[in-house]
């Protein structure tokens, strides 16, 4: 294949769309509720489940807001993007599906060493787990493969395998590039004038990280959450044309989610708390799970 | 003779469950040979990253052809039973044979074919492998460690024909991922297979790709004078990662070598899965590490070598960050967010941990003659490490890190060296502190752990020790047996008692620590309750340390049942106990040893017997009446006898105790030889005597239970 190496950041962006279109893939855009990671996209989280077929792939912004440094470090943010692909089922090429991606961003797989180590991927917030690996390329972690087991506390099946990439690390390796912020995020020859990653985040970086820290107020983080955590059952005991609202109450456990992560960042959260804490977003998870998989069954 | 070839051939294994799979695989395979008479002249098993293969030499190609016998009913027995049998057997009445007034069937089973009996066998193993996880994937049922994509199956160079949930078996399989030209090919046989591998790239057998790791290190390493810090764990691992493991030295910037070299070794092993280097002939590190990849690059591995420098690189660079935050920070921060700690949530927090471990180590420091001042210091300070930010990314550095923040925040030596090695020994394997600062913080650590999770009955059951009790149990016997310390243990174990009760309230096995402590009637004063928990509590822990010391005496080819005999003394004082159990085993190899116990047991027998009859004699032995010389003889040596053996017991002599003993011997001979006991006017006397006997010896063990 004698596709162009990509040279920016959004052009690898551009590259997995292009190579995951040609294979069948759904592109969408990101969800627009705040989440942590690009699994918790309802085109992950929901339509991993039930028996309908779904292949899909999109750039998830992923919000860690206790990973915030100020635009200081050159490795962490509270704010990245995630590539996410889910093909469910999962063909039976799909480790040579994932190969080819590599490939089209430029990796030559004679020349770097790609290995498949072993690592179970848990999310508890949501209630899943799956069997997979990191997918090291000379020792860096660029992806997170799983074949998903469980989600919401439901069983997977037919079986959705999950790739992840973490678009930042991946371009800083394929660009060479030391530090984040100096990603080339369009063209550098660009007829418009080049713009580095920096341009676009580093003041983001900056502000959010001190809201993160020191900003929010916990008192109203905490209304908030429990005003979610109220608002999801009685979402879901609202119907439409026989349907449970699931899709606007998994939008509020995104919510409270989110709120949680604001609230361990800003230390609110005592060590103690956490575990019931997760456990209670986790019950709302699977009541949406739950109610997802009946619609489905019930279609 | 026939060959069976077998390969299941899946997505990559995870490295840490190949050896057993292997194990697991040979295991099965050989129970269903078995099970169908079968029994192979050789079978081999191998695993490796996508591959479990097995080849079986020596079967044949069916079962031998055997005759099924079949007992009916009785000669003469109702119609309808016969006829029933004669419908199990689809026989007719002539064809059965009368034995012993039974109708019997004979009837002739062929032989089945091999390759029948291999297909039931595969689809067996493979749905009831014992993988430690297990996964379904696709549509698919099956169950398998990651997908299952080929199945392999040729007996004497024919595929066995079968499918398992839609995988059919076949005699094709796949080499290594990048490298070769990719294409599946036909393996018929093992030789086959094994060319076949080797053409595509693979190494089959884990041995040989380890020789190749080790052997590719070394010649990466000579090349530039430099030596491989070997790693067996490590190896193991990474042999479990590649087909075909091709060893690339990297350059690390060298700036990195000022930080401890745990910490680099640590950061390479456990993230990046690299052997560290040193200098040929030097200690510490050398700035270079070696990755093992699974492929051989078109470009010698300057890419790969280049790559893996950059991301180690970036974790150096993480760890010189935490390195320079936590020497920013120091101790006494790092204490006061042990207070935000839980040790255990019946147990308080770590800072009350600390506080009982800095307490109880002057306390141990004041027996065994270590610095007070210094142990305090130690015991404070050496759980600090928890907090810092290098313990946090690293765990398993806590204690080192500790030791090497002390020496730049310029404290003494001793309470460094105390810091980083009080939790050792963590294994069978790892050496004992030996610096009094070190070992008084080290007993303190652990008799801490010891006696709070006895408190809480958390004691450990069966294989269940989630506290590694054992092991801390374990660790304090090594350290006073290794450092011959005389500590006579249940005070610092009550003392630990006391710490943890006065400062935690009293616990009641039932609803935790509280602090209204009810009083209890002891010898009719008040008492508090906590003292008898206590008490409880260091008497179970002797038990439990005599039970681990067991166990290593046993290690050590000790009878179990001298063990037994010594413990049975109440002593609390390890050292003492050892001494014992090695002074009574040399005594009971000699003739007067062996002698003198079936004397012990004669007159023990005597003892034991009349005891049933009532109470026996209490009362001094006197000297005898009778003119007997067997009873003057006895009488005589055991008042010759008390005074050397006590003085040879006093001064922990116990070989000379033993040799006291055997003085016995003669005498104990000839009076139970010649001394009728039951004689009415001197039975109570003769008694006593006895009784003398077995006291005496019982002051140096139970000889009781002793087998012999």
């Amino acid at each position: 294949m004698s596709r162009e190496k990509p040279k920016s950041f959004q052009s690898l962006i551009l590259t997995l769309h292009d190579y995951w279109s040609r294979q069948g893939c759904v592109i969408l855009q990101p969800h627009d509720v705040e989440v942590g990671a690009g699994t918790l996209h309802p085109a992950t989280v929901l339509r991993a489940l039930g028996p309908k077929p779904w292949n899909a792939a999109y750039v998830q912004p992923s919000r860690r807001p206790g990973d915030g440094r100020y635009g200081e470090n050159p490795n962490r943010l509270q704010h990245y993007y995630q590539y996410q692909v889910i093909l469910k089922p999962n063909p039976e090429n799909m480790q040579d599906l994932y190969l080819g991606s590599l490939d089209a961003i430029g990796l030559d797989l004679r020349t770097h060493d790609i290995r498949f180590v072993e690592d179970d991927w848990e999310n508890p917030t949501v209630g899943a787990w799956g069997l997979g690996w990191e997918v090291w390329c000379d020792g860096m972690e660029v992806s997170q493969y799983t074949y998903f087991q469980q989600v919401g506390g439901l069983d997977v099946s037919p079986v959705a395998g999950e790739l992840t990439y973490g678009l930042e690390r991946l371009a800083m390796y394929v660009f060479g590039v030391d530090n984040v912020y100096d990603l080339p995020f369009n063209d550098p020859d660009s007829p418009l004038g080049a713009t580095s990653y920096g341009e676009v985040f580093l003041e983001n970086e900056r502000q959010q990280s001190e809201a993160n820290f020191h900003g929010y107020d916990v008192a109203v983080l905490k209304q908030q959450f429990e005003q979610m955590e109220e608002q999801v059952p009685l979402m879901l005991a609202r119907s439409y044309r026989n349907k449970a609202l699931v899709l606007p109450a998994y939008d509020m456990v995104l919510k409270a989610s989110h709120l949680f992560n604001l609230m361990n960042a800003r230390g609110a959260i005592a060590v103690a708390e956490r575990a019931s804490y997760i456990g209670r977003i986790r019950d709302l998870c699977k009541l949406c799970a739950q109610a997802w998989v009946d619609q489905q069954d019930a279609a | 003779m026939p060959q069976l070839l077998l390969e299941l051939f899946s997505e990559e294994i995870p490295a840490r469950m190949q050896a057993q799979a292997a194990k697991d695989l040979e295991r099965m395979a050989r129970e269903h040979l078995a099970a169908a008479g079968f029994l192979p002249e050789a079978l081999k098993t191998f695993a490796g990253p996508r591959r479990l293969t097995l080849v079986a030499e020596g079967l044949p190609l069916a079962q031998a052809d055997r005759q099924e016998e079949l007992k009916g009913p009785r000669v003469g027995a109702p119609p309808q039973a016969l006829e029933g049998f004669l419908r199990k057997t689809g026989l007719s009445q002539d064809q059965l044979v009368e034995r012993d007034g039974v109708y019997m069937a004979f009837i002739d089973k062929k032989g089945r074919p091999t390759a029948e009996i291999v297909a039931e066998m595969v689809e067996a193993i493979v749905r009831g492998f014992p993988w430690p996880k297990s996964m379904t994937w696709g549509t698919k049922k099956l169950r398998w460690v990651r997908p299952l994509k080929r199945i392999l199956c040729v007996l004497d160079r024919e595929v066995v024909p079968f499918a398992i949930e839609g995988i059919p078996s076949g005699d094709v399989t796949e080499g290594h991922r990048f490298m070769g030209d990719g294409q599946p090919f036909v393996a018929k046989d093992f030789d086959e297979y094994a060319a076949g591998l080797e053409a595509h790239f693979v190494v089959l057998d884990v041995e040989e790709r380890k020789a190749r790791i080790l052997e590719g290190c070394k010649t990466l390493c000579f090349a530039r004078h430099l030596e491989l810090v070997e790693d067996q764990g490590l190896l193991d691992e990474v042999a479990g990662l590649a087909e075909w493991p091709t060893p690339v030295l990297g350059d690390m910037d060298p700036a990195f070598l000022d930080l401890p070299p745990e910490v680099i070794r640590t950061s390479m092993r456990t993230h990046q899965k690299y052997f560290a280097v040193r200098k040929a002939g030097e200690a510490g590190l050398a700035p270079h590490f070696i990755t093992i990849a699974n492929i051989q690059a078109a470009d010698g591995g300057a890419v790969i070598a280049a790559g893996n420098a950059k991301v180690l690189s970036s974790r150096l660079s993480d760890a010189r960050f935490f390195w320079d935050e936590d020497v920013k920070v120091g101790f006494e921060p790092w204490l006061d967010k042990l207070n935000g700690v839980t040790f255990h949530a019946k147990l308080g927090t770590m800072a009350q941990r600390v506080g009982r471990i800095t307490d109880l180590a002057g306390q141990i420091a004041h027996i065994i003659g270590a610095d007070l001042t210094k142990a305090t210091e130690a015991g404070r300070l050496a759980k600090a490490d928890l907090t810092s930010q290098m313990v946090g990314e690293f765990p398993e550095l806590q204690g080192v890190m500790g030791g090497y923040y002390a020496r730049v925040f310029g404290l003494n030596g001793e309470v460094a060296d105390a810091i980083r090695d009080h939790y050792k020994p963590q294994g069978p394997s790892d050496a004992v502190p030996t610096a009094p600062v070190s070992v008084a913080v080290a007993l303190a650590d652990k008799l801490d752990t010891l006696v709070g999770f006895f408190a809480i009955d958390e004691k450990p059951t069966g294989s269940k020790d989630p506290f590694a009790l054992r092991r801390a149990a374990l660790g304090v016997i090594r350290i006073i047996l290794e450092n011959e310390l005389r500590i006579s243990l249940k005070a610092p174990l009550r003392q630990s008692g006391a710490f943890l009760y006065d400062r935690q309230g009293f616990h009641d096995r039932t609803d935790g620590f509280k602090r209204e402590e009810p009083l209890v009637t002891v010898d009719g004063s008040p008492q508090r309750a906590s003292s008898q928990r206590i008490e409880a509590v260091a008497v179970d822990l002797i038990a439990f340390l005599a039970d681990r010391l067991k166990v290593v005496l046993k290690d050590q080819g000790k009878r179990h049942d001298l063990v037994d005999a010594v413990f049975a003394l109440g002593d609390d004082d390890l050292a003492r106990i050892v001494a014992r159990v090695e002074a009574l085993d040399g005594f009971l190899k000699t003739d007067d040893g062996k002698n003198l116990l079936a004397g012990y047991k004669r007159a023990s027998n005597i003892l034991k017997a009349e005891e049933k009859k009532g109470p026996l004699p209490t009362g001094e032995m006197q000297a005898p009446t009778a003119d007997s010389a067997a009873e003057v003889g006895l009488y005589n040596a055991l008042r010759l006898l008390a005074k050397p053996l006590k003085d040879a017991l006093d001064a922990e002599d116990f070989t000379g105790a033993m040799t006291q003993l055997a003085e016995l011997r003669g005498p104990v001979d000839a009076y139970l030889d010649g001394v009728f006991v039951n004689e009415p006017e001197h039975r109570d006397n003769r008694l006593r005597t006895l009784a003398a006997v077995r006291d005496a010896m019982g002051q140096v063990a139970d000889f009781g239970l002793i087998a012999g």
